[in-house]
């Protein structure tokens, strides 16, 4: 195969892919056949009430635990079956805060550096550049307990992409912060899909952080309601609304709030 | 596109992604082990309290514990010691194991709680394999661990709490001379105490890493305090010579026998003063091989507990 034809395949190739994971803890059903796809370069948000399974289908993702059933796929990568190589390719920011209170923005980098395998000699290089991405860089010999929350959400997303994944996982990154620091994080990772042509899957419960031009999961206990284009749910359900499309699918008379 | 070529792009794309893998050589490796190591170092010397509460606690029962029992606790000769023993310098093996139980109970066992939940995760989600990530999380708590030990040893010096062991040889004997050169004591017990206290240690972090993974129900510190730190630590050798228990209850001196902690303690009894216990030696690389086996099975992704429940300290 030639190069160009390679790397128009390349770009072909999902970010992520999700193909009919199911996972119960006993008898109960926390994801029932789910199916769903993150393609390169795109903002995609997992919308769901807070129960729906969106931290298990991370959890599978992430491999805390394994997916019995279905495949997970990162690149055209198994998770089960190549878990280092997948998980190279990953950045993740958790729910809860991950970062050392004690230590600087900078040590806090430089660790999660070396859990990827970057070599101090690197990381200093990386972080700073990663820091100055989120407007950070100002602040690097700081302590992180001396941040904002909506300041710390920045620099977890600055780790998380200092080995350049492919594809960045959030877990309610929004939860907790004012209206001004919920923007500022929304743009910086829209900003990472356009330059970086990185693959973002955005769980959240607020319909608000939606975009028109975002590719849609709608995940309601353990099910994907739907799945596509904001146009694709407004035609698919009648409505000129988000809220209301979500509420006519689910019943719900509203999303959860925190 | 045609499936095949699917396939074949992604087979080329996984090869490019392999070449680029940090697992894919040693110096990888070495990275991530060495990084964790250094957090764990620099967290415990940023939180002054932890340190300076884990220092005071052995010293108090030394200074004060010991001195009060002095009279009251008369400890015949037994081995590894050739004469009459103070009090004092009985004990601080036991306070040796007390600073490494804490240390293992403390660092592992944070994990359970919801602060270090994110901390956990973020360690699991490194590419390298979690057997490896686990291990150098406990070298790095052992690591914490020595800096304690050898804190209060230095401490204990001034107490007259020192090796007295016969003089350490380094080098190669040959016929009746010997090259090499002989380290004295007291320093050779500082010496020949290091891999029963690093053995140790392991054993240690180990139990409490697979206790981690296990337990649900321990709401606080003071839980872990009561039902297992203080039980090990009594049903030990650290406070009084097993054959005093063996007196007052048989069955009691036969759980303290069984209980892998003693083995710890006489480890670290016999190589202070340079001379290796074998029982022990054997009881507690066995214990350390079956307890870290426990804690990866444990944080196994397909098998584990963790699996079963669906999650860390849920």
């Amino acid at each position: 195969m030639d190069a160009s034809v390679i790397i128009k395949q390349k770009a072909k190739l999902a970010a992520l892919d999700v193909e009919g994971v199911s996972h119960a803890f006993g008898p109960t059903k926390v994801l029932d056949n789910v199916s769903l796809s993150v393609p390169r370069g795109s903002f995609t948000v997992l919308l769901g009430p807070n129960g729906a399974g969106k931290s298990t289908l991370f959890a599978l993702i992430t491999r805390l635990y394994d997916n019995i059933s279905g495949q997970i796929k990162l690149l055209g990568m198994d998770v089960r079956r190549n878990p280092s190589l997948a998980l190279s390719r990953l950045g993740v920011v958790f729910q809860s805060r991950t970062l050392d209170l004690d230590l600087s923005l900078s040590q806090n980098l430089a660790y999660h550096a070396s859990l990827q395998g970057i070599p101090h000699s690197k990381s200093k290089v990386l972080a700073e550049a990663a820091l100055k991405r989120v407007g950070m860089e100002n602040r690097s010999s700081e302590k992180v307990r001396n941040l904002s929350g909506g300041q710390s959400r920045r620099v977890e997303i600055a780790r998380s992409m200092m080995h350049q994944p492919n594809l960045l996982l959030l877990d309610e990154p929004t939860a907790g912060l004012d209206v001004a620091a919920r923007e500022s994080v929304i743009s910086i990772v829209r900003n990472l899909v356009k330059e970086e042509n990185l693959g973002v899957l955005w769980a959240t419960h607020l319909i608000d952080e939606i975009d028109p031009t975002d590719n849609i999961v709608v995940l309601h206990k353990g099910k994907v309601l739907f799945k596509g284009t904001v146009p694709e749910l407004f035609s698919m359900t009648g409505k000129t609304d988000i809220g209301d499309a979500f509420r006519s699918m689910t019943g719900l008379s509203q999303l959860e709030a925190e | 596109m045609s499936t095949q070529a699917i396939g074949e792009s992604a087979n080329h794309i996984e090869q490019e992604i392999r070449k680029k893998a940090p697992t894919s050589h040693l110096g990888g490796y070495w990275t991530c082990f060495s990084g964790i190591l250094w957090r764990e170092v620099l967290r415990f010397l940023h939180q002054r309290e932890r340190f300076f509460s884990a220092l005071v606690r052995p010293l108090v029962w030394l200074f004060i514990f010991a001195a009060g029992f002095r009279n009251v606790l008369g400890v015949s000769i037994i081995p590894p010691y050739e004469t009459y023993v103070l009090y004092e310098t009985y004990i601080t093996p036991g306070l040796i194991g007390m600073i490494l139980l804490f240390n293992a109970m403390q660092s592992s066992l944070s994990m359970v709680y919801d602060r270090e939940t994110g901390a956990m995760r973020t360690l699991l989600v490194s590419p390298f394999p979690r057997w490896f990530l686990l291990l150098s999380k406990l070298i790095g708590g052992v690591a914490v661990a020595l800096l304690q030990v050898y804190v209060f040893l230095f401490i204990a010096y001034f107490w007259d709490i020192q090796p007295d062991g016969p003089a350490l040889a380094i080098g190669l004997p040959m016929g009746d001379a010997f090259y090499g050169f002989e380290i004295p004591a007291p320093i050779n017990g500082y010496i020949t105490v290091l891999p029963a206290l690093i053995l140790s240690g392991l054993m240690l972090g180990a139990l409490a890493l697979f206790m981690s993974s296990v337990i649900r129900q321990l709401e606080n510190f003071a839980g872990v305090m009561n039902f297992v730190i203080f039980p090990m630590f009594f049903a030990s050798s650290a406070l009084y010579p097993l054959w005093r228990i063996r007196e007052s209850s048989p069955i009691l001196y036969e759980i303290c026998k069984f209980n892998p902690f003693s083995h710890a303690i006489e480890l670290i009894r016999f190589a202070f003063h340079g001379r290796l216990d074998l029982t022990s030696l054997i009881v507690v690389t066995g214990c350390t091989i079956v307890f870290l086996g426990a804690a990866i099975y444990a944080y196994n992704p397909s098998k584990g507990l963790i699996a079963k429940r669906g999650g860390i300290g849920r």
